[in-house]
């Protein structure tokens, strides 16, 4: 969930390495692979019986717990936890993993952009084989939606990220500006607390992927159309256009910080509040409160800016999945340990580290709603973040080479934000690269 | 490692006769020298100076307060406690690791080319040419292209994810063959190795007796690069290291780094800050300790006598 800063470094090693397998990686699993055959509860019970060693590939700090109780109920398994690196630097690890064909963790954590992509090379096991498709109804219906192809289902969401507007209210309070309710009016309270105070912004944003195709979700802009291997691309939609419009608008008046996200000038001015808004995931509180402690007690949380006054649409913003490896030697065991992570126990005491449910129980949970946020001037944050949660718009996809397309946006669209070109040309030139790049990756691109 | 008698052997050789103040001819200041030289040292100093000072602030100063000036209270000494302290002191590790892929990756690199530089420059055989090429060949690789290939190999050999997968790959320098080959072709005249032949010595004899201490200021060169790449090496460990057990500073202070962006993670930029200042003494102590014979080894062969 992070919204990683590609290092240039590691595009490229990725690049090379999907190249080297690409989509083309299926063959092997296709020999290697027995026939699916269907995996019962006793089995599983059996599994967990004769224990055995997992290793599990996240960068989750909260799955640490997780593990541990894991191993206390089950004393005849042992998790070798390791964090391969967040977000990309893991892909890259998990990618090389496979094409290496050893080394290949039992359980990763994969983000929902970047699943369709492992899901796609048949390098991520299809959980219908054990029974997961029992759990319809379990998951909010975006985070479910986001672990199937077809009616197939590549992993378990462990987290979610629907969108919401944090805002820092006492910077809002100082200039008298109100809460923005569309994005109209926050283009307009960015323009007054710029002018109020110069060294103020409504939000830093130099050019991140998974923000703007956000957004464009957000605004019912469907981009990125798949079918198998049809894929199709295409940011001149609606959706699409609304975003850049306005985007642009708050570009053109130089009314975003430069300020890289992530790094320490990022949390620095989340805390002194020189950055005023974030429009992001439902799991920022916790990074809030630990990057951002200068501002306890300054920040709380709203709904989402809507694209059309008095509208109730909403998106998600990172968010990731536990998956299993092909590869992976113990899957029954493995998906034993998804189960437990993600549905049973496992969620609960993610959720109190911190972590925001994909499960529709611990959403409705009455005291997961009535909890109060002491860092947002005691604010019963959750009631907003599960509002949103509830209207997300349906029928995204991402592609299924969104880490590779991802990994190039800084090269096309972040060019309009050092004021090379407008947001609809660089849309139109990743448009451009992701199409070549597909088709080269053998995928029918439109 | 076998550097050590050949720097002293270095070392207790003349030094250039000291400059007479009275010999020098008297020259005019050019201000725009001057200028461009004081530009070019605030350049180089002001990265250092801002992490000193920011290694000596505490997390919120840190963010809160001015980069170039000093925050309300010095930490600097809780901030190194709380680096070799946290995650149960495996910053310690880091180090240890480290030391270990330096003086093992980089001893025995320039070892290795010290070995294949004076053979190729100093026995004739079949092939050399063919060596040749290849190692010009090596140095235009980059090594970011080959860690992939690298790796799918490695992994073959289950040899990822141990501290070979780190060593083995900078154990290979074509660049300092390169600089020993050449070195060794000036700096060791081939009337000694003769009469040494004459006088019955054998060839590793005439290596490590006669041409090494030669060879020291080149060696010292190659010593230095080999140094400061394994100290900084990053992508090869990175594509290579699981555990972080294993990782050298680089990817652990990296992996620190990497926190902020984690849901849930520790906002340690603070550690991160020392854990660099900490991480460059040592290259910085190297640098300066063998900067004058580096500075030999680079003009050699550049003046016939």
């Amino acid at each position: 969930m992070s919204i990683t800063r590609r290092r240039a470094l590691l595009g490229a090693a990725l690049s090379i390495t999907l190249m080297a397998t690409g989509c083309s990686g299926s063959d092997d699993t296709e020999d290697g692979a027995a026939a699916p055959t269907t995996v019962t509860e006793a089995d599983i019970a059996a599994a967990l019986e004769a224990g055995g060693n997992l290793t599990v590939w996240a960068w989750d700090t909260t799955i640490t717990k997780v593990a541990a109780d894991f191993q206390t109920k089950y004393p005849k398994v042992k998790i070798n936890l390791t964090n391969a690196g967040t977000g990309n630097d893991q892909y890259t690890a998990l990618q090389n993993a496979i094409t290496a064909g050893t080394g290949i963790p039992d359980v990763a954590q994969i983000e929902y952009y970047a699943l369709p992509q492992f899901a796609l090379a048949k390098s991520v096991a299809d959980l219908n084989t054990y029974g997961a498709a029992s759990l319809d109804g379990t998951f909010t219906p975006g985070t479910w939606n986001a672990v199937h192809a077809g009616d197939k289902i590549y992993g378990f969401p462990i987290d979610s990220g629907p969108m919401a507007l944090f805002y820092n209210k006492e910077v809002f309070d100082k200039h008298g500006i109100a809460v923005p309710t569309t994005w109209e009016e926050y283009a307009a309270a960015a323009e007054k607390l710029h002018k109020a105070d110069p060294k103020a912004y409504i939000t830093s944003d130099s050019g991140d992927a998974g923000f703007t195709t956000s957004l464009i979700w957000q605004a019912g802009g469907k981009p990125y159309t798949v079918s198998g291997t049809d894929v199709g691309v295409n940011f001149a939609d609606p959706g699409s256009t609304k975003f850049a419009t306005q985007w642009q608008k708050l570009l053109d008046a130089k009314l975003l910080s430069p300020v890289v996200g992530w790094t320490d000038e990022w949390y620095k001015g989340l805390g002194d509040g020189t950055i005023a808004t974030l429009v992001t995931g439902a799991w920022m509180p916790s990074n809030l409160e630990k990057g951002a402690a200068a501002a306890n007690g300054k920040w709380r949380v709203a709904p989402m800016p809507q694209w059309e006054a008095g509208g109730k649409a909403t998106a998600e913003n990172g968010g990731s999945s536990l998956a299993i490896p092909e590869k992976s030697a113990n899957k029954t065991l493995a998906y034993a340990f998804l189960k437990y992570a993600a549905v049973d126990e496992g969620a609960q005491t993610r959720i109190d580290d911190g972590a925001f449910p994909a499960t529709t129980k611990h959403l409705a949970a009455p005291e997961f709603k009535n909890k109060e946020f002491p860092y947002f001037g005691g604010q019963k944050v959750n009631e907003v973040l599960a509002e949103s949660a509830g209207q997300v718009v349906t029928g995204w996809s991402y592609l299924p080479f969104q880490v590779y397309a991802n990994s190039i946006y800084g090269d096309t669209v972040g060019k309009a934000y050092l004021g090379q070109g407008t947001l609809t040309d660089g849309l139109k030139a990743w448009q451009d690269a992701s199409v070549k790049y597909g088709q080269e990756q053998g995928f029918t691109v439109k | 490692m076998t550097a050590t008698p050949t720097v002293r052997a270095a070392a207790r050789r003349p030094g250039r006769p000291p400059l007479k103040p009275a010999a020098r001819k008297p020259r005019r200041r050019s201000a725009v020298l001057t200028v461009v030289t004081g530009v070019m040292l605030a350049y180089a100093i002001l990265p250092l100076a801002w992490l000193f000072i920011s290694a000596s602030k505490t997390q919120e100063d840190l963010l809160a307060t001015f980069g170039l000036w000093f925050g309300g209270e010095f930490a600097l000494f809780d901030n190194i406690a709380d680096t070799f302290t946290y995650q149960d002191g495996i910053f310690g590790r880091w180090v240890l690791n480290t030391v270990i892929y330096v003086v093992v990756g980089a001893g025995g690199a320039t070892l290795l080319a010290a070995l294949a530089g004076y053979g190729l420059a100093k026995f004739d055989f079949r092939g050399r040419r063919a060596v040749f090429a290849v190692v010009l060949g090596g140095i235009a690789v980059p090594p970011t292209a080959l860690a992939v290939p690298t790796f799918l190999l490695f992994a073959k050999m289950g040899l990822t994810d141990t501290p070979w997968a780190v060593i083995i790959p900078s154990l290979v320098s074509p660049f300092g063959l390169y600089l020993m080959w050449t070195y060794s072709t000036e700096a060791v005249p081939n009337e000694i190795l003769e009469s040494a032949r004459c006088d019955g010595a054998g060839e590793f004899r005439i290596f490590f007796k006669l041409a090494l201490p030669l060879l020291a200021p080149g060696l010292v060169t190659v010593l230095l690069f080999n140094l400061v790449a394994a100290w900084n090496n990053f992508f090869m460990p990175l594509i290579m290291l699981k555990n972080a057990d294993l990782y050298p500073l680089t990817l652990g202070l990296y992996s620190w780094n990497r926190q902020a962006n984690t849901v849930g993670g520790d906002v340690v930029f603070d550690l991160v800050i020392t854990g660099s200042l900490l991480t460059i003494i040592p290259l910085t102590v190297a640098f300066l300790m063998l900067q004058r014979y580096w500075q030999q080894g680079l003009a050699a062969g550049s003046v016939k006598q």
